[in-house]
C-alpha cells in the first residue's frame, strides 16, 4: 500500500486538496465560527491542513526519489485524473500534474514555509477580527501555489498562476478600508494583468506553433526539431519573449514591478509568504521550467539575462532610500528576483532555482522578523522611530540577525553559496552583466546593513516608550489583557492592524517566534543542500561552469565593504554622512526617492495615455456616435411610430362617408391593379 | 330536356345576335346606376338616403350580374341576384332597425354626427 509509485500517484492530489478544503471549510463554516467567537478553531483548522500538506509534500518526495530514474537521471511521474480537461479538434490537455525535482522542491518550499506562515500568522492576526477571512484567502493561496508548479501544462500552470494572483490582490487590499491598502490591491492586480497578457499570448504561440503545452514535452529538446523551419525571430523567441513578459508581471521585474512595493500594503505575514517567498516566485519558476525551450532562442535569454541584471541593481539602490523597514525588503525581493532572471539569462537555471529556495528562506523570515518589529511597536514601519531593538526583542533580533548575515553573503550561510554561483555563472556569460551582479552585491550588503543597524542597533528613538513610560513596564502586559475590548476598532486604523491593545515594545508570542526559528535555521544551513544539482536533470540544461577559486573571496569583499560601509554610516563614525551626500548629490538622491521615476512615467503616460482614450471616447464615441446616431435611430424608430400613428389616427375619423370612401378607393385600387397586370 | 346551354344558344341565340349591342348598353346603365348611387352615399348625409343610395348601387351590381349572365350563355348572374336580394333585404331590415334607434335616442339622422367607430 504504500509502495513508492503508489505514494507519488496519489500524494500529490491530496497534497493539492488540503488547502482547498481548508479553504471551503473556512468559507463556508467561517461566518458561523466568526458568530460563534470560535475563529481559533478555524485558525487551527487552515494550519493543520498546510502542515499535512507538507507532509505529504515529504512523503512524495521520498516516493519520486525512490522510484527508478528515467531518462537523464530524471525522476518523474506525471499523475493524472482520468479525464481530459479539455479537448479539441485533436488539442488535448489532460488533467495532469508533473511532479519532478524541480516541482517537488518548490512544493516543498510552499507548503513547509507556508505552515510557518500559517503558524506566525496565529499570532500576528490575533487581533483581527476578519482573521478567518485572512486564513481562508491563505488556504487558497496556499493551494493555487500548489496548482502552479504542479500543474502539467502550461495552462493548468496558467490556472495556479491567475489563482495566485486574485488571492494576492485580496491579501494586499486585505484591509481594504484603508485606501491605500485597496489602492495597492487594484495595482498589483492590474499590472499582472498586462503580464499576463504576455502569458497568454505565449500559450496561444506556443500552442499553435508547437501544438502542445505539455511541460514535459516543451522543456525535451522534442520540440527543438521544430526550430530548425523558423528563422532567429522565429517562434521560440516570440513564445519565450512573450512567456517572460507574464513573468515580469508577475515576478516584479522592470517595467512592471511598480506593484511589489505598493503590496506591502497587506499584512507582513502575506508578504513573507506571497511577495517573498512564493508567488512572485513564479516567473522565475516558469523560466526555469522552460529552461530548454529558452535555450533554443539566444535573443530571449539576452533579454533576460539583462532585464535581471538592470532589475537587480535598480531595486537595490531605490532600496538604499527607503525608510519603510517593509519597503527595503519589497525593493530588496524585486533585486534578488532579477538576480535569479539573471541567472536564468545565463543560461544557469538550477542555480536560479537554488537562489529562490534559499531566498524563500531567508526573505521570509527577514519579513516576519520585520512584522515581529511591527507588531512589538505597535505598527511602527519608519526605521527612523526604531533603533535599539536588540535589548526589547532578543529572539526577533537573533534570527533576524540569520536572515541579514544570508542575504548579504557572509560566507557558509546559504545566501552565499546562492548567489555565489549566480555571479559565477554571469562571470562565464558576460563582463557587462557581472559587474552589475557584482555592484548589486555590495549594494544589497549596504542597505540590508543600513536596515539592520537602524533597527536593532544603536539606540530607539521613537516616542513610543516616553507615553508609556509612566506606566512602568507592566504596561505591556496590562495593554496585553486588555487587547479583547478594542478588537474592532483596530481593523484599518493602522499598518498592522494591531491598535491600541498593545502598548510599550515588547518581544513577541511564542506562536511567532517558531517559525522565526525555523526559518533562521533555514536560512543558515540551506545553502549545503545543492539544490542545482537535484533539479537540473528536470530543466535539461547542464552548464558546466568554471569555479575560478577567487569568487568567494571576491563576493565575500564585495559584501564586507558594502557592509562596512553601512556600519560606518549608521552605527560607527560617519553617522553625518548619510545627510551630507543627501544635500551634496541631491539629484541622485531625488531621482532613487522617485524610485528612477517608474511610477511617474506611468502616471503621466498611462494616465494621460487613458485619458486622451477617454476624451475621444467622450467626444467621438459617447456624443457622437452613441448619443448622436445610435441613440438617434433607436429614439427616431420611436418617434417615426408616433408620427405615422398621428397620420393614421386621422384614417380612423369614425365617419361612416369616410370609411365608405375608402372602401371605395381601395375597391377601385385593386381592380386597377388587376386589370393592370392583365393587360 | 336539353341542358340549359343548350336552351339558351338554340332558342335565344337568334334574339342575341339581334341584340348584340345589349350587353354594353346594360353594363353602361348598370355602371351610371352604381355611380348615382355611390356618389348618394357619399355626398348625401341623411341616413335613409344613404341606404337607399346603397340598395342602388346593389341592383346596379345586380343588372350587372344579369347582363354577364346574358353574355356568357350561363345562369351563374342569374342566381348571385338572388343572393344579393337576399342579402339586401336582410341589409335593410338591420339598417332600418338601427335608423329607428339612432331616430329614438339621437333625434337624428346625419351620418355625419355619428362617429362612434373613431379609433
Amino acid at each position: 500500500m504504500f509502495a513508492p509509485e503508489r505514494i507519488v500517484m496519489v500524494a500529490p492530489w491530496m497534497v493539492l486538496f488540503m488547502p482547498l478544503f481548508g479553504f471551503l471549510v473556512l468559507a463556508f463554516f467561517g461566518g458561523l465560527a466568526k458568530k460563534q467567537g470560535r475563529q481559533q478553531g478555524m485558525m487551527v483548522i487552515a494550519t493543520s491542513c498546510v502542515f499535512v500538506s507538507f507532509a505529504l509534500a515529504l512523503a512524495t518526495v521520498w516516493g519520486l526519489m525512490a522510484l527508478p530514474a528515467g531518462d537523464h537521471g530524471l525522476h518523474f511521474v506525471q499523475p493524472s485524473l482520468p479525464l481530459d480537461w479539455i479537448d479539441v479538434a485533436g488539442f488535448t490537455i489532460p488533467l495532469a500534474l508533473l511532479i519532478d525535482p524541480l516541482s517537488a522542491s518548490l512544493m516543498l518550499v510552499i507548503t513547509g514555509i507556508g505552515f510557518l506562515i500559517h503558524l506566525y500568522s496565529v499570532g500576528y492576526m490575533s487581533h483581527d477580527e476578519e482573521r478567518v477571512r485572512y486564513f481562508s484567502y491563505l488556504n487558497l493561496f496556499t493551494f493555487f501555489m500548489l496548482v502552479l508548479v504542479t500543474g502539467g501544462s502550461l495552462a493548468l500552470m496558467f490556472v495556479g498562476w491567475e489563482g495566485v494572483g486574485l488571492c494576492s490582490y485580496l491579501l494586499i487590499g486585505f484591509w481594504f478600508k484603508k485606501q491605500s491598502a485597496s489602492d495597492a490591491g487594484k495595482k498589483a492586480f492590474i499590472v499582472n494583468r498586462v503580464g499576463d497578457a504576455g502569458l497568454i499570448i505565449g500559450m496561444a504561440l506556443a500552442a499553435s506553433y508547437l501544438g502542445t503545452l505539455d511541460l514535459m514535452e516543451l522543456s525535451t529538446g522534442a520540440v527543438a526539431g521544430k526550430a530548425e523551419a523558423f528563422g532567429v525571430f522565429g517562434p521560440f523567441t516570440l513564445i519565450a519573449i512573450a512567456l517572460f513578459i507574464g513573468a515580469c508581471g508577475k515576478s516584479a521585474q522592470i517595467p512592471l514591478h511598480v506593484w511589489l512595493p505598493d503590496a506591502m500594503e497587506g499584512p507582513t505575514p502575506v508578504s513573507a509568504l506571497i511577495h517573498a517567498a512564493t508567488m512572485v516566485t513564479a516567473g522565475v519558476y516558469m523560466v526555469a521550467r522552460l529552461g530548454a525551450l529558452y535555450t533554443l532562442s539566444e535573443t530571449a535569454m539576452w533579454i533576460v539575462a539583462v532585464v535581471g541584471g538592470v532589475t537587480a541593481f535598480v531595486a537595490a539602490t531605490i532600496a538604499i532610500v527607503q525608510n519603510d523597514i517593509k519597503k527595503v525588503l519589497a525593493y530588496s525581493t524585486v533585486s534578488q528576483l532579477g538576480y535569479m532572471f539573471l541567472a536564468c539569462g545565463v543560461g544557469a537555471f538550477g542555480v536560479a532555482v537554488f537562489h529562490l529556495v534559499t531566498h524563500a528562506f531567508f526573505k521570509a523570515l527577514m519579513f516576519l522578523g520585520s512584522g515581529s518589529v511591527i507588531h512589538g511597536l505597535s505598527g511602527e514601519q519608519d526605521m527612523r522611530q526604531m533603533g535599539g531593538l536588540r535589548t526589547r526583542m532578543p529572539w526577533t533580533f537573533w534570527t533576524f540577525t540569520a536572515g541579514w548575515l544570508a542575504i548579504i553573503g557572509t560566507p557558509f550561510f546559504s545566501g552565499f553559496f546562492s548567489k555565489d554561483e549566480i555571479l559565477i555563472a554571469a562571470f562565464d556569460h558576460n563582463t557587462f552583466l557581472f559587474g552589475l551582479a557584482l555592484l548589486t552585491a555590495g549594494l544589497t550588503a549596504f542597505y540590508m546593513s543600513r536596515l539592520y543597524f537602524m533597527t536593532f542597533m544603536g539606540e530607539y528613538r521613537g516616542t513610543l516608550e516616553k507615553a508609556q513610560a509612566d506606566h512602568g513596564s507592566h504596561a505591556a502586559h496590562a495593554g496585553h489583557d486588555g487587547k479583547a475590548d478594542n478588537q474592532a476598532d483596530n481593523q484599518a486604523d493602522d499598518h498592522g492592524g494591531h491598535g491600541q491593545g498593545h502598548s510599550g515594545i515588547h518581544e513577541s508570542p511564542a506562536v511567532m517566534l517558531i517559525p522565526l526559528f525555523v526559518l533562521a535555521i533555514g536560512s543558515v544551513f540551506s545553502g549545503f543542500i545543492h539544490i542545482p544539482q537535484f533539479v537540473e536533470p528536470a530543466i535539461r540544461v547542464e552548464e558546466a561552469l568554471s569555479h575560478p577559486a577567487w569568487m568567494p573571496f571576491l563576493a565575500t569583499a564585495v559584501a564586507f565593504a558594502g557592509f562596512w560601509v553601512a556600519y560606518l554610516m549608521y552605527a560607527g563614525a560617519l553617522r553625518e554622512m548619510p545627510a551630507k551626500l543627501a544635500t551634496k548629490y541631491a539629484g541622485l538622491k531625488d531621482l532613487l526617492d522617485a524610485k528612477w521615476g517608474f511610477d511617474d512615467a506611468y502616471d503621466s503616460f498611462v494616465r494621460n495615455g487613458v485619458n486622451g482614450v477617454v476624451d475621444v471616447s467622450e467626444r467621438v464615441l459617447w456624443k457622437k456616435v452613441d448619443a448622436g446616431w445610435i441613440d438617434g435611430v433607436v429614439n427616431g424608430m420611436g418617434r417615426l411610430a408616433v408620427e405615422l400613428s398621428e397620420g393614421g389616427k386621422l384614417l380612423q375619423n369614425g365617419l361612416v362617408r369616410g370609411s365608405a370612401l375608402s372602401i371605395l378607393a381601395g375597391a377601385v385600387a385593386l381592380l386597377s391593379a388587376i386589370l393592370w397586370a392583365q393587360r | 330536356m336539353p341542358p340549359i346551354d343548350t336552351l339558351y344558344t338554340s332558342t335565344l341565340g337568334a334574339f342575341e345576335a339581334a341584340h348584340a349591342g345589349f350587353v354594353q348598353v346594360a353594363l353602361a346603365v348598370s355602371a351610371f346606376l352604381f355611380v348615382i348611387g355611390a356618389l348618394g352615399v357619399f355626398i348625401r348625409r341623411n341616413v335613409i338616403t344613404v341606404m337607399m343610395c346603397i340598395e342602388l348601387m346593389l341592383n346596379a351590381v345586380n343588372l350587372a350580374f344579369i347582363a354577364f349572365s346574358r353574355a356568357h350563355g350561363t345562369i351563374d348572374g342569374q342566381i348571385l341576384v338572388f343572393f344579393v336580394f337576399t342579402v339586401a333585404a336582410a341589409e335593410a331590415a338591420v339598417g332600418l332597425a338601427i335608423v329607428i334607434a339612432l331616430q329614438r335616442h339621437r333625434e337624428d339622422l346625419d351620418v355625419d354626427s355619428f362617429n362612434l367607430l373613431k379609433g
